[in-house]
This record gives structure tokens, sequence and C-alpha cells, in this order.
């Protein structure tokens, strides 16, 4: 590769907060015309990174260079004045307004007395869209389309300016793999532009389809540069997190214990009908289907969010009726949820308080809160879970996206649970605490948990289960044991295509 | 400056950002009067802002729960009329308890329309403004309540007298403070308010029964605002039916002054005292320093924003910020 001048160049950037350094001299660069992934765990920078790129953070040392030319960043909307565009993981977009006034907000075309040029603008997006070659027009409503056609409309948001860097967070978190393939079409037709592109994700799939080259960030500083089609994934990974992920098949060496829960003929309405499954002490059942098939809705019936319409959920052999989460906390069931800041934590609250929240009430001298119990519970679930906080007055919000989720997961241990619900127990974590969480799940199981483990992610559900019970639409198509269970035939079953059911 | 002292003075003044405001605030006003420090100033200052202090006591547990209380102040009023009606019906043993009885009741009707039916607060209490006002005015006739033998009762001695030197409305404020410091900050019920207030949503997913929560904290405030009726009540002897109009508000002004988030899930009740105190010394300093007083509310409510400006600029780190 000969080197041409780079689109944008980051020279050792420095960022520090209050008893952190977040960044520690980052640099690296990225050319016209290339995909360049940026890696790195929860917690390693990523994120701040790109909010001194994007203004939002001011760098203490170091500098951004754009075509090679120094620039300060003040604002977001100064970075994309420079050419730099961030199209975010979370969608920022007016639901109530048209296409055409999401992608030229702030900066629609005007005639005399300040009115919109409806012509022009509407003129404008529709030629934006057909660069994008989207099958919706500038008059849409934005809350009329789907979750990908939305981060399309944010893609032609930054087609208004010349785009010299487009940043991509997490684009494909919320994409079918249809719609995944029309982003990609987008991605490599700016790059054929000429435009340089920042890859933020996870997926290592992606990753190495993608993208160019790869740098990687560690604990705020540079790892270095790898040329993708010269590395694999274990070196990647490696680099990411100091040593090798393993993702093998599971196999279990422990004994199983006798049925902790069941449910029989479970149904709630058009989410899911007629569900029968059951989990044994030391077990890990794993759930696989596509996001609609209903397993979260299980999950919730079980936790007592939803009212079943039919079926029965039997705990320990006892039928019992589970109408509130206080009434399945109370008979030993657990949920650690999916939306793990929505559902799962108080951003807001410290460490401590999130994960003694459910059991508040029995921590208790007399009417007051023991607070020195409370440390304590904190203070063995830290060191089993091995979460990193400077200390239990951490506010949640703070910590990466892997330590939130040991939280949640400490929170619900803590509760001595005889039967503990995972769902989706690694979306948006890194590969280090992955796999962290995946040997928790595992140890769970070995010392008589029953768990259950719901997943959209195949390599995740193979590692963990047990058993697995493949869902489609709102039934359980079929049920696997870890030995029989292929790739081919778990895809065929939450695709819908019935092969030799197993009762 | 360095960026890092720079950080760290943002951190103490993000912290301590209202208790720091109100330090150069009486500073300032003591050097322009020296009367504004007086003992008896003070003293008077803290006296006529306990009424409003015990009714911010409460709004400060509605409000970290994430909801508003705009019905205190007519509410108040309730508590005031009905009680000096029931002192001279029924005699003040009775009076009393009839009259929190009855506000606890409205209390725990909000507390249901908005816990358990999930109704807007601001709209339940807003509308309760005005339905608890009309409730006051048939139970008067919109005529002034007065006890007709102010020297044979013992009734004054809530927001008369006074006990080791300090005058009795200021120790109720004080002991009431103290008791829902530790309600708030050292019980279950505190930690589960901050909860609900702070994400609802994953209160409930941790067995949090969110709505009774909410409930209580509408009880609660109206149990501080039936002492506050009879604060009122015992100062005055008799009553106008719009005692309370207003206050609602100047609350609220008090709660948010002391930092707590209108979003919820923060907020202490010692900073709700600290806010008390400040609005009550920018009344009474505006007063010394010869001011107008309808200019006053003017001044009060510029000098409000700029403090909740300030303590939100200081918690950002800059005066402005694009996003928030």
């Amino acid at each position: 590769m000969t080197d041409p001048t780079p689109v944008l160049r980051l020279e050792g950037i420095v960022k520090t907060f209050p008893g952190v350094r977040a960044l520690d001299g980052v640099s690296f660069s990225v050319l016209p015309g290339e995909v360049h992934a940026l890696m790195g765990e929860n917690g390693a920078g990523k994120s701040t990174l790109m909010k001194v790129l994007g203004g939002i953070h001011t760098p203490d040392e170091g500098q951004i260079f754009i075509d090679e030319e120094p620039t300060q960043m003040t604002s977001p909307q100064h970075a994309k004045a420079k050419g730099v565009v961030f199209i975010h993981q979370e969608l920022s977009l007016a639901d109530e307004l048209s296409v055409a006034e999401n992608i030229f907000l702030g900066e629609l075309p005007l005639k005399s007395f300040g009115l919109v040029d409806w012509a022009k603008l509407y003129a404008d997006t529709n030629a934006i869209l057909k660069t994008l070659n989207v099958g919706f027009d500038a008059k849409t409503r934005v809350g009329d389309l789907s979750i990908a056609n939305q981060q399309m409309v944010e893609i032609g948001r930054a087609l208004t300016v010349d785009p010299r860097a487009v940043i991509f967070d997490e684009p494909t978190a919320s994409l079918t793999d249809a719609e995944k393939v029309v982003l990609f079409d987008v991605i490599a037709d700016l790059k054929a532009r000429g435009v340089g592109i920042i890859y933020i994700s996870h997926r290592m799939e992606e990753i190495f389809k993608m993208t160019d080259r790869i740098s990687v960030l560690r604990d705020g500083s540079y790892r270095g540069t790898l040329i993708t089609a010269q590395t694999d994934e274990d070196e990647v990974t490696q680099l990411m997190i100091g040593r090798a992920l393993d993702l093998s098949r599971n196999v279990s060496h422990h004994d199983m214990g006798p049925v902790a829960l069941e449910a029989r003929g479970l149904s709630c309405g058009d989410l899911f009908r007629d569900v029968s499954f059951s989990v044994r002490q030391g077990e890990v059942l794993g759930f696989y289907g596509l996001v609609g098939a209903g397993r979260t809705e299980i999950a919730e019936t079980l936790f007592g969010l939803r009212d079943p319409s039919a079926g029965q959920i039997l705990l320990n052999g006892e039928e019992v009726r589970i109408s509130s989460p206080m009434e399945a906390i109370r008979l030993g069931i657990s949920l650690v949820p999916e939306d793990r800041k929505g559902q799962g934590l108080v951003l807001g609250m410290n460490c401590r308080d999130n994960m003694t929240l459910p059991q508040i009430d029995d921590l208790r001298t007399g009417p007051l809160v023991s607070e020195g119990a409370e440390v304590a519970i904190f203070d063995q679930y830290r060191d089993k879970l091995d979460i990193r906080t400077p200390g239990w007055r951490q506010t949640v919000g703070n910590l990466s996206g892997g330590n939130q989720q040991k939280i949640v997961i400490g929170k619900w241990l803590s509760m001595r649970p005889e039967v503990l619900i995972v769902d989706e127990p690694t979306r948006g974590i890194d590969v280090g605490s992955k796999s962290e969480i995946h040997n928790l799940i595992r140890d769970l199981a070995a010392q008589g948990y029953a768990v259950i483990v719901i997943s959209s992610e195949m390599p995740e559900v193979l590692h963990v289960s047990d058993r697995i019970v493949a869902m489609y639409s709102g039934r359980v198509m079929r049920e696997f044991t870890s030995d029989e269970v292929t790739e081919d035939s778990l895809i065929q079953a939450i695709s819908g295509i019935d092969g030799d059911k197993v009762a | 400056m360095t960026a890092l002292s720079r950080q760290k003075i943002g951190g103490v003044l993000a912290r301590q950002g209202i208790l720091i405001a109100f330090v150069v605030f009486m500073v300032g006003f003591a050097m322009a009067n020296q009367r504004f420090i007086a003992v008896d100033n003070v003293f008077g200052v803290i006296r006529s802002s306990a009424i409003l202090g015990v009714m911010a006591l409460g709004v400060t547990f509605v409000v970290i729960g994430g909801n508003l209380d705009l019905s205190v102040g007519s509410m108040m009023s309730f508590s005031t009329i009905v009680v000096l009606d029931l002192h001279d019906k029924v005699g003040p043993a009775l009076a009393i308890p009839l009259m929190f009885a009855m506000t606890l009741a409205l209390g725990a009707f909000i507390g249901f329309l908005v816990g358990y039916l999930k109704l807007n607060s601001l709209i339940v209490t807003l509308g309760m403004l005005s339905a608890i006002h009309g409730l006051t005015l048939t139970w008067s006739g919109g005529k002034n309540m007065d006890i007709a033998d102010k020297e044979g009762t013992w009734f004054a001695i809530f927001g008369q007298s006074s006990a080791l030197g300090i005058p009795m409305p200021i120790l109720i404020f004080a002991l009431l403070a103290v008791v829902l410091s530790v309600l708030l900050s050292k019980t279950p019920f505190g930690r589960k308010v901050y909860a609900v207030g702070g994400n609802g949503t994953a209160a409930t997913f941790s067995g949090i029964p969110r709505a009774r929560v909410v409930f209580m904290t509408y009880v609660l405030s109206a149990f501080c605002v039936a002492t506050a009726g009879l604060m009122q009540a015992s100062r005055s002897m008799g009553s106008q039916n719009t005692v309370g109009q207003g206050l609602e508000l100047e609350v609220l002004a008090a709660v948010i002054l002391g930092g707590a988030s209108l979003l919820g899930g923060s907020g202490t009740v010692f900073k709700t005292v600290i806010g008390v105190l400040i609005l009550g010394f920018i009344q009474n300093g505006l007063l010394l320093v010869g001011l107008e007083f309808y200019v006053q509310y003017v001044v009060t409510w510029v000098i409000i924003i700029l403090a909740v400006w300030l303590d939100i600029a200081a918690k950002r780190g800059r005066l402005w910020s694009p996003i928030a």
C-alpha cells in the first residue's frame, strides 16, 4: 500500500478524568477509501475517543488532523462541518418528522421570509436517498420506517456535507441479516468515493468481512494496528484482552439434580403458544431464536411480569402462580433482563445499592438499613465475579457494560435463587467480559443452579447450554441436547423449518 | 490553570455548589447590612421559613420518587381552615387528629391516582390544587375562619410557644427534618424511593412495589402538609381560605434549589433544608436592603434561576453545553 494522505489522523491523544486516564496517548490514522475497525473491550476507551473526535470532550494532550491539517473540534456540529460525521448506535431521529426534515434538521433550505423551501428540500433529499438506494422517499414519516431504514436516514444525514470520515458505532446492533447486506453496500459505496470509515463493532465476523485494517485499544492505550487480510480472530482477541477466547462446545462434567422448573403448555396471548420445557438443577437450558420469537416474553412470564393465558408453571414439581416479580423472587426465580440499562440497573445509583436492591428489606438492623451487611454482600460478589470498580460508591452508570452486567448478575446471585434466567447475557459486551460471563454461567450450573439462558448469538448458546430450545414465532420448534445439535439444524429450527420434531 | 485542577474545583463545585452559593450569598448580604446576621433576624428568618420548610420536606420525597406535587399549597389552606373550624366545634384534642386524617386521605387519593393508576403527577396535582381549593371554600363557605376564644386554648403551642429558648416552629421543622432525613437515607423505604425515581422499570424488575412506594411518598407529603397547616393555624389562630396559595411553587423552588433533580432519583433532606433557608434569607435580605416587596417576587425568581443554572453548570463543568 502506498502512503496516501490520511483523511483523519489522531496523534498522541490523552484524556484524563478524575482518577482515570481514559485515553493514554492514542494515535492512528484513517486513509481515504479505507474501512478501519476500532476494537477494544468496553471501557477500553473507544467511546471516549469518539467523543474527543466529536468535540464533546477536549483532549488534554494530542492533536487531531483532518487531511493533515491540525483541527480542534468544539462540538458535533463543528466536527460535521469539518467532514467528520457519526452514525450512532442509538438513533437520534425525530419520529414525527419526515425523512427530509430529519436529514436536513437544523439546516433546512429557506426561501424569503424564513419559510422552508419544501421543493428544494424534497429534491435534495431524494437525491441523497437515491445514492443510498433505499425504497422510501423524502416525505415518509420516520416513525413509520424500520430500524434499518431509520439508520439509512441517519446515514443520509451524514451525506448532506461532503464527508471526509464517517464513524459507524455498532451499526448492525439491531439489524437483520438482510438489512446488514444493504448497510454493507452503502459502506462499500462510501469507501469507493474515497471516504475514510471508522467501524466500531464487537462482531468479529463483520470486522473480517468489512474492514481493511483493525486498530485495537486496551485500557485506554493504543495496542497496534493489524492489516485485516493478514490476521485472524485469535490475534485480534489476544491483542484486545491479552489472552485467547474459548468458544468450544459445552460439555458438562457434573451430575444434574431433579427438575427445578417446568412449563407445561404455557401460552400468553399471541406472544407465545403451548410452550413446554423443563430445566434441572445444575443444567443450563438455552433458548435460541430470532428477535420476536417470544423468548423474552417467556422469561417475563416466569418472572411474574406477564400473566399467562394458559398452561402451568411448576417449581420443584409443584404448581405455582407467579403474579409479580416480588412473588417470583420469593419463589427463588431471578431474571437478569435483556435491557441492562433500562431494566437491570438504576444507573444513577451506586454499585452497592444496585446490588442489594431486591433484598433491601432483609438487610436491616431494627428499622434501618445495615450498611455493613450491604458492603459485605457487595465485597463478596465483587471478588467472586471480579467486578472492576474503584469501590462500592462508584455510580453504576460510569462502569463499562461488562462490569454493569456483573453487577446485575451479582444482584441476583446474592439472592441465592433456585432458577436464574439470563436474557441476552452478553449483549453489547466486549469479548473479554463475554468469556468471563460464559464461564460464570457454567460455574453456576456446576454449583447446582438451574440456569436459563436466552440468546440471539448462536456461538454463545452452543457454548453455554446443556440443552437448547429452538423457538420460532412464539412456538417451540425443537429441543436439542448439546451433543446432537448442529448449526444447520438449529438455523432451520429457528427459521420455522420443521424437521423431525422432538417432543 | 491546568486542566486537572480545573476538574478538581469543578468536582467540588458540583458536589457542594448550592452550599457554596449559600455561604457567598450570606457573606455578601451581611457586608451590605449588619442587621442581616443579627441573631434575632436569623431566628426570625428560620422561624418564618419553618412552615414552608416542613412542606418542602414532604415534597422532597415526592420529587426524588420521580413525581411532582403542586397541590401542597392548596392542601395546606385546607388543613388550616379545617383544624381552625373543628377547634371550636369539637375542641383541639379531637380537631387535630381529624384534620390529619382528612389531609392524609387527600394525599392517599393523589397517591392512588399517580401510583396505582399511573396518571401524570403534574396533571393530577394541578387538578387537585384547584379541587382542594374548592373543597376548602365549600367547607368554610368562603369566610375567614377564627378561633373564638384565643386565650382559653392550648392550641397556640404549635405556632407560638418556645422550648429551650427555641421557637416551636423551628423545633418542629428541625425534628421532622432529622426524622425524615433518617427515613430517606437510612431505611429500606428511602432506598426504594431513590430506586423508583431513578429508574422505575429497573425498580420493578428488582421486585420493588413501585406503585406502593409512589403512593407512600404522597401520603408522607400530605402528613407534612397537615403538620404545616397545624403550625400555621396555631400561629395565627385564624385564617383566610387562601393562606397556602402559591406556596406550592416556593416549596418546589426550595427543593430544586437544594439540588434535587426534577427527573427524580436524586436529592437529600439536608439539601432541601439548605434550599429552604436560601429562599428565606434571599427574601429577608432583599427586604433589609430596602427593596420594594413587589420587586422581590421578580428578584427572588431571578436568583433561583441563576442558582439552578450555576448548579447545573458546575455539574457539567461548563456554563453552557450543547448536550444536556
